[in-house]
């Protein structure tokens, strides 16, 4: 796509803010964040977007366009149809704080909330031996970017604020299940921990949280809902609790 | 002053999130101190979550053979001999410390069969090497340490009910100054991206790891923060930067379509069986490998194969030379008429590797391929070319506790710092670097704080002078558009201080700087000071011209080729050259050059080479004296 495109962008701050319509050119295989920072460069030097890598790495770019969260630098032009206008705004389950950014910390807090590794206190720097099938699980939960487009879209925290303070989040449940999956790892009640402190029992499993993940990370099937299941196991079946995390320690 | 101004008081100051800062950081807090970590953008977003082949460390797990001298020879081979060897030699001994270290914040990195970290080959590295996670390395370290932050804090809060106590992030705030009594820093002084706000920090130690200079080029696989902010900020301080006329290219940048091109091609899709072709099918790396380099890359396909498999008795391919040589190759063949529709080369593993396994081993490049150019590297090669991806030179420190020459109180760590990759850094070197010495930036600024007897003090006029500099972009009259100053830069350094240089051009370079920074001191900012990137880039657009000025007048001054410096009317390497390292300071107008004494390596390094090869970069005269 060359020439001409609409782009309708939200501005204004945490007080008021309104769509302003502009014309701006594209060239042929640009994304949407090339088109926005031409407006900056030519139209609105004072417009306010946040990106780093430009290359799907870094998580800063995340938006919604057209209503969808997706990431500004990985979304490509050639997507839109011709004469389309492109309607873009901050994600919407977080406080503005201007233009095209909004305010995150509340992932920040969440982090902050989830218990760190604890690793086994008797094994020494470079003594870590573990298998390739066993740190993958975990691995593919470390590819987050914490790009936060889950957290954006997760109903439970985007259509209530209220469920904030308790509701950590898909991706604070991919990185419980990361930990609890980690074959070294020493706290043995994560699961319960995600389901009493974090919030877990209010996902309803509708996915949407996998859907926008830029990374394909498949936050429900391998992380939430296991945690799930084993939270069930853990509350009724105290042997097999104890079972699972002896076979989590014969991996050292 | 109208401004408001947010005021806070800290032992250790660290100006950056990458993994040179966060890993100073960590060491200051572990060491007793009070630690602000200072970022422009979101915790966990810096540059570093970029890297992807992987860290660099003499681990030995996937060939015993490998351990630190081995490491230490690639590394001054590297950097043909200009490195600081101190730096070179605590970086060999101690990385493989701080990989494992890593293991015990939660880090995960791909395993041996035997369960122990798994290791890469690289460009430069005799043995496998690289310790990674597919290739997404940076992201592990990055969020390892971000992790290791999270975690002290959370012990903070049990102990002291405060999470923040001692440890705490400010996160989209730039600093725009180091303060000073007298010799001493005193504290830095900056703005909140997201208010404008104004913001002076009190400490009498600033560690400065705020990364590369690759915005100052058009081409370059570097993030927006990569505008040299700690190359400048120490020049205004009173430090040294050292060797700034190397700046690496590396070989492979995407080079299509026009938007994305520079985004870094991993060098891991050579060292894992990739090779380069031109328009004629041709592998033509085996036509450029240097005398120097004869012994260890193999001269024909069959060897160059057979070295995937058995490496003990196969010399490597030549796909794999040092970044400076194989970006040098690609130019050539580009400037012959060889090269790919789009300007750049072919580079194909497609034919190397089987589809699934390709998916495997390079995820990240798949994907970016596949979403970014409609191309699926499983079945098509790639077409890459040159890209700024890293600075050799930097701040001049202390090799043992990165003290910043000149300046009390002032650290530097990671890419910002000079010395250890002395004219070409091998790939992987980085992120062992910033781990390495980010733990002793961290240390080396603890220890000075714990001894110090009187604690400078921040004068008003100081905190006005920072002030006054800040609000200068609203306040000036009629000036030009920032945006556009900075591209005129990009398309200066790109064409004239780029990856071939000779006098005329630096020398048209100097003057066409020269304007440019008087232009740029004119420089407007449009709208208010909330959040507004016009605004950022006029006062960032300094900084870049301070470290460009640096590299050009560096650039001139060495007539000879070196690693990331080749010049066109002087294309040899010579060994007088080695014993001179460049010097650039700020004298208040313009950046003042002068040539160093480079020292020799100590016997019992000295000893870890052949003499044939040390002829090769030594003078006789060095050699006859002996080692230091
Ligand atoms: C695409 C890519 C791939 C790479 N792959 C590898 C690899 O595989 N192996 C390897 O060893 N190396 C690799 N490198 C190089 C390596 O990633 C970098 O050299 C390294 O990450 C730099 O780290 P750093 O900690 O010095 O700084 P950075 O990670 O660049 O961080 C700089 C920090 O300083 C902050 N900052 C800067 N200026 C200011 C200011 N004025 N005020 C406040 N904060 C400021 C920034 O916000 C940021 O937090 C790669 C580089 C790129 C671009
Ligand atoms: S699956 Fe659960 S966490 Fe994911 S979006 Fe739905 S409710 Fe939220
Ligand atoms: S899990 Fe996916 S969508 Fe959520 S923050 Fe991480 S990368 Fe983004
Ligand atoms: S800018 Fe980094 S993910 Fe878009």
């Amino acid at each position: 796509m060359a020439g001409k495109v609409n782009l309708r962008i939200w501005r204004g701050d945490s007080k008021s803010g309104d769509f302003k319509d502009v014309q701006v050119d594209a060239n042929e295989g640009e994304v949407v964040l090339d088109v926005i920072h031409r407006v900056q460069a030519t139209q609105m030097s004072d417009l306010a977007v946040r990106w780093n890598c430009k290359a799907g790495k870094c998580g800063s770019c995340s938006m919604e366009i057209n209503g969808k969260p997706r990431l500004a630098c990985m979304t490509r032009m050639n997507t839109f149809e011709e004469g389309e206008t492109i309607t873009v705004t901050p994600l919407r389950a977080f406080p503005v704080i201007r233009d095209l950014v909004a305010d995150v910390s509340f992932n920040y807090k969440k982090a902050m909330e989830v218990p760190s590794f604890e690793p086994p206190a008797d094994l020494a720097p470079g003594e870590y031996r573990m298998q390739q099938v066993d740190v993958e699980r975990s691995q593919e939960f470390r590819k987050c970017i914490e790009c936060f487009l889950c957290q954006n879209t997760c109903h439970v925290i985007r259509d209530h604020e209220e469920n904030k303070k308790s509701f950590a989040g898909p991706r604070f449940f991919i990185r419980m299940a990361e930990l609890d999956m980690h074959p070294l790892d020493t706290i043995r009640n994560r699961k319960q921990q995600a389901q009493e402190e974090h919030g877990l029992g209010m996902c309803n499993i509708t996915k949407c949280c996998t859907e926008v993940c830029p990374e394909h990370i498949k936050i429900t099937d391998n992380a939430i809902i296991p945690m799930k299941e084993r939270v069930v196991d853990v509350k009724y079946d105290p042997v097999r609790w104890l079972g699972s995390k002896i076979r989590k320690r014969e991996g050292i | 002053m109208s401004q408001k101004l947010d005021r806070f008081t800290y032992d250790v100051v660290v100006i950056g999130a990458g993994g040179a800062g966060l890993r100073a950081a960590v060491e200051a807090r572990q060491a007793g101190l009070s630690v602000a970590i200072i970022c422009k953008s979101l915790f966990g977003k810096a540059h570093t979550v970029m890297a992807e082949g992987g860290a660099a460390a003499a681990m030995g797990n996937v060939n015993d053979n490998d351990g630190w001298k081995v490491h230490f020879r690639d590394t001054m081979r590297g950097g043909k001999f200009l490195n600081n060897w101190r730096m070179a030699e605590l970086h060999a001994k101690e990385s493989p410390d701080r990989i494992w270290e890593l293991e015990t914040w939660g880090a995960l990195f791909d395993r041996t069969k035997e369960g122990k970290i798994s290791q890469r080959n690289f460009g430069g590295h005799e043995y496998p090497r690289l310790a990674h996670v597919g290739d997404r390395t940076g992201l592990e370290l990055i969020r390892t340490m971000q992790q290791r932050i999270v975690a002290l804090q959370q012990k903070d809060k049990k102990e002291f009910g405060d999470a923040e106590k001692f440890i705490k992030v400010f996160a989209e705030l730039t600093i725009t100054d180091i303060l000073k009594d007298g010799d001493k820093v005193s504290g830095v002084y900056g703005y909140w991206r997201e208010s404008g706000d104004e913001i002076l920090f009190e400490s009498s130690a600033v560690v400065l790891a705020t990364g590369g200079i690759g915005k100052s080029f058009k081409i370059t696989s570097n993030s927006w923060e990569g505008t040299g902010d700690g190359h400048a900020l120490a020049l205004k301080a009173g430090g040294a930067l050292i060797d700034m006329e190397f700046v690496q290219f590396h070989p492979t940048g995407m080079v299509w379509p026009p938007s994305v091109r520079g985004i870094l091609v991993t060098e891991s899709v050579r060292g894992d069986g990739g090779v380069l072709t031109n328009s004629e099918g041709r592998r033509f790396m085996f036509d450029y490998i240097p005398e120097v380099f004869k012994a260890n890359y193999a001269d024909n396909e069959a060897e160059a194969d057979r070295w995937y498999d058995d490496q003990d008795n196969n010399r490597r391919p030549p796909e794999l030379l040092p970044r400076d040589e194989v970006a040098r190759a690609i130019n050539t063949e580009v400037k012959a008429g060889r090269g790919s529709p789009q300007g750049g080369v072919f580079l194909d593993v497609s034919s190397r590797l089987p589809a699934e396994e390709i998916k495997r081993r390079l995820p990240s490049m798949w994907h970016q391929f596949k979403e970014l150019a409609d191309v699926d590297i499983t079945k098509a090669p790639m077409e890459v070319g040159p890209t700024c991806h890293y600075v050799m030179g930097g701040v001049k420190v202390d090799p043992d506790t990165a003290a910043a020459d000149g300046v009390a109180g002032l650290f530097a760590a990671g890419e910002v710092a000079g010395g250890m990759h002395g004219s070409n850094r091998l790939g992987g070197n980085s992120l062992s670097d910033l781990l390495v010495f980010g733990r002793r930036a961290g240390a080396g600024a603890a220890a000075y704080v714990k001894a110090l007897k009187n604690k400078p003090t921040v004068s008003e006029k100081e905190i006005e002078r920072a002030s006054t500099r800040i609000s200068e972009p609203f306040t000036r009259e009629g000036g030009e558009n920032p945006y556009s100053l900075h591209q005129e830069l990009q398309n200066i350094t790109q064409d004239l201080v780029g990856i071939i240089r000779t006098e005329a051009e630096l020398k048209d370079a100097m003057d066409k700087l020269e304007d440019i920074k008087k232009r740029a001191a004119n420089a407007k900012a449009e709208g208010g000071r909330a959040f507004n990137p016009g605004f950022h880039l006029a006062l960032d657009l300094e900084n870049m011209l301070l470290v460009s000025e640096s590299i050009a007048k560096s650039a001139l001054e060495r007539q000879e080729s070196r690693g990331g410096h080749t010049r066109d009317d002087f294309p040899k390497m010579d060994p007088q050259w080695r014993q001179y390292n460049h010097a650039t300071r700020w004298n208040g107008k313009k950046i003042e050059v002068e040539a160093e004494k480079a020292k020799m390596l100590p016997n019992e390094l000295v000893e870890l080479f052949e003499m044939n090869e040390l002829k090769k970069y030594y003078t006789e005269n060095e050699l006859a004296k002996g080692g230091n």
